[in-house]
């Protein structure tokens, strides 16, 4: 076994593997386990139907995200202000019971550390390098980018972790997504993974765990790369990871979840060893060239449907695959787009910066970098800004990007998913489009009707100014 | 769960691409707190089309469904999976599917059946006029009109379908090897095996 070269992902597999079936299949090990309020109320309700318990409720932190308004959540007085709606209302409080109930720690709507449980994680040091993560929520992959397995579950899985702290999984192919070269100026991470995506397509990654390598990636901050691993998905892939190393250890170091003393420094020493051997190989690898990826935006209905900001919307016959052809017509049809269009002569009506992909400190400096001393274009109806986390908008409010965002029009927002999928309030209006640093562009996804250019914190924030999307580099 | 070993009748030829969990049901419907209910919303937006499929006279209450490559594909929502029980589908039918929603389906005694393209195709074809078979014991979907094309599925899951056998309490039988692991573990790995410390604020 030892001989053997081994990836990164096969490393933590091989550590995790509690029982090997014949037919391959394994019972694997969930080091930590997040839970929020949308995919867990069934998963609840189906072990108290059967008598069951939380087996490593130590390993499991509650935190509610997708429903909660983000506007305020208390009055002067410090009394909770009643949620509107009566279903995102019922699913939070269900939270709220059921959390303490089976004795898993919850993070409250009002505490300073609430937030995206993928912002949460990492910035608690709940999330660490070589830890199988998991959580009833697609965008798990995100915790990749610390170097853990980490992948989404639907309810059932959820329940079977509560109960087992395990999963039944067959290990899944490998692919090497390797970047290589530098980033020209103003292309970030997102533009790194919308570039992959429309390299990989939407199904590329299925059946597979990528491990995104080359020196664009290890180059990216620890957020940075948490902005690629988490938009894996994206690619139909079920897990993305990157190695972890020195800058990945000094973000880790000091964070509240995260080992100390002696403990840390055994635990570097094996997130050391975890990095894909010399010879080891990949099912299949990909290699981009940096120097080819420039900001990006999305034109269409899916991840795949990826141009750069220089480009044009696509024609239905651009397309070899008929099947394809007839979704970009349908895409088209939705998004209000013409073959030929100029991406920057499209006109928008709000601009959504937050999302498990894109609210962290570093995304809101990138993008208050880009709104100091201008304001939205007037045809911008809405502007906001929705923190990752209630650590996270303390420190913007701390370098003042509050104050930035708030000049150039924007509003400045509690944390939560917010307008990436709308559950809450907020929502983009049927027709209007929205420049959003979210994940997801699927039909109906920021509100019915609801158009979406997936794009990053950077270009969300040139496009605001112009009104239209821009290019970030022509702003200077 | 309940035992499946056939599903037999008129199958939805739906065949789009890339069916994202968004369009299987959209983010409204999760809201609830149950399993139950959620057929209402499922295809939400392309029901509103009157002339939909799946409100069709011929085609409401089919247990197949029949769609392109990628199905299921986007978040992890099991409620996609909750919502085409409600509306009475308990076998997909396509070339390929992301890899969580088969988990939940599975997961929920919904069969997804992996088949090549031209065979969904002559499916999509057959669909339209008649009835068609899924046998799960011998792997197989036939038509009336003597089409027979195999299909592979994991044993296991085979094995949890045709008897309809709860996951959770399979893997609590395994107990013994799982505490046998967390003790390994809290020494080999003990940043792994419990948590740092108490939640707050990074003090680095």
């Amino acid at each position: 076994m030892a001989s053997k070269p081994r990836t990164l992902y096969e490393k933590i597999w091989d550590a995790h593997v509690v029982e090997r079936r014949d037919d391959g299949t394994c019972l694997i090990y969930v080091d930590r386990h997040l839970v929020h309020e949308v995919t867990s109320p069934q998963a609840f309700e189906a072990l108290r139907a059967s008598g069951r318990t939380v087996r490593r409720p130590d390993l499991t932190l509650a935190v509610p995200d997708h429903n909660l308004p983000t506007t305020a959540r208390r009055d002067a007085a410090g009394r909770p202000i009643p949620i509107a709606d009566v279903e995102s209302a019922q699913q939070l409080a269900a939270l709220e019971r059921n959390a303490p109930e089976f004795g898993i720690r919850l993070i409250g709507d009002a505490d300073v550390e609430q937030g995206i449980v993928h912002v949460v994680g990492p910035e608690q040091g709940f999330s660490l390098p070589g830890a199988t993560i998991v959580c009833g929520d697609s965008h798990t992959a995100c915790h990749g980018g610390l170097g853990a397995l980490a992948f989404g579950i639907g309810t059932s899985e959820v329940e079977h972790v509560l109960a087992t702290q395990t999963l039944l999984l067959k290990q899944s192919k490998t692919m090497e997504v390797r970047v290589e070269g530098v980033l020209g100026a103003g292309v970030t991470a997102k533009d790194v993974v919308l570039h992959i995506g429309g390299v990989l397509r939407a199904a590329g990654g299925t059946g597979y765990v990528i491990e995104y390598t080359g020196s664009a990636i290890r180059d990216l901050s620890v957020e940075g790369r948490l902005t690629v691993s988490n938009m894996a998905i994206e690619h139909g892939a079920r897990a993305g990871l990157i190695a972890p190393d020195d800058k990945t250890f000094a973000y880790v170091k000091g964070r509240p979840y995260a080992p100390k003393g002696a403990e840390w420094d055994a635990a570097v020493t094996w997130w050391r060893s975890l990095s894909t051997d010399p010879g080891a190989t990949y099912d299949k690898v990909v290699v981009i060239n940096a120097a080819d990826i420039v900001p990006s935006v999305t034109w269409g209905t899916s991840p795949e449907d990826v141009v750069p900001i220089t480009g044009s919307v696509p024609a239905p016959e651009d397309f070899a695959d008929p099947s394809k052809q007839d979704a970009a017509r349908k895409s088209l049809d939705y998004m209000g787009l013409t073959p030929g269009q100029k991406l920057t002569e499209v006109e928008i009506q709000n601009v959504f910066i937050g999302s498990c992909t894109n609210s962290r400190i570093e995304d809101l400096r990138a993008a208050a970098k880009v709104l100091k001393n201008r304001t939205k274009a007037a045809n911008v109806r809405w502007a906001v800004v929705v923190p990752g986390s209630g650590l996270v908008k303390r420190q913007a409010e701390a370098e003042g990007l509050d104050k930035i965002f708030l000049a150039a029009g924007f509003e400045w927002r509690e944390p939560g998913c917010s307008a990436c999928l709308g559950m809450n309030p907020d929502k983009v209006p049927p027709g209007e489009r929205c420049a959003s640093t979210s994940n997801r562009n699927f039909v109906g996804r920021q509100g019915p009707g609801s158009r979406t250019h997936l794009v990053s914190p950077a270009t969300a924030a040139a496009s605001a100014v112009a009104g239209k999307l821009a290019d970030v580099r022509e702003l200077g | 769960m309940e035992p499946l070993r056939e599903v037999g009748g008129r199958a939805i030829p739906f065949g789009a691409k890339n069916v994202d969990t968004d369009v299987i049901i959209p983010a409204r419907w999760l809201k609830t707190i149950t399993r139950d209910g959620l057929g209402r919303g499922a295809f939400e937006t392309l029901r509103s089309d009157p002339d939909n499929l799946f409100d069709s006279a011929e085609f409401k209450g089919s247990p197949i469904l029949i769609a392109g490559d990628n199905f299921g594909c986007g978040s992890s929502r099991e409620h996609a999976a909750w919502a085409l029980l409600d509306l009475g589908i308990t076998a997909v039918i396509a070339p390929s599917f992301s890899d969580i929603f088969s988990g939940n389906a599975f997961k929920n005694g919904i069969l997804t059946v992996v088949l090549p393209q031209e065979a969904v195709d002559r499916l999509m074809e057959v669909a339209k006029t008649d009835p068609i078979t899924i046998d799960l014991e011998h792997q197989s979907v036939t038509t009336p009109f003597q089409d027979r094309f195999t299909f592979e599925i994991d044993p296991f899951r085979k094995h949890c379908l045709l008897e309809g056998l709860d996951e959770v309490g399979l893997t609590l039988a395994r107990d013994v090897a799982i505490a046998r692991y967390e003790n390994d573990a809290a020494t080999a790995l003990p940043w792994l095996a419990r948590t740092g410390q108490s939640l707050g604020e990074h003090t680095a």
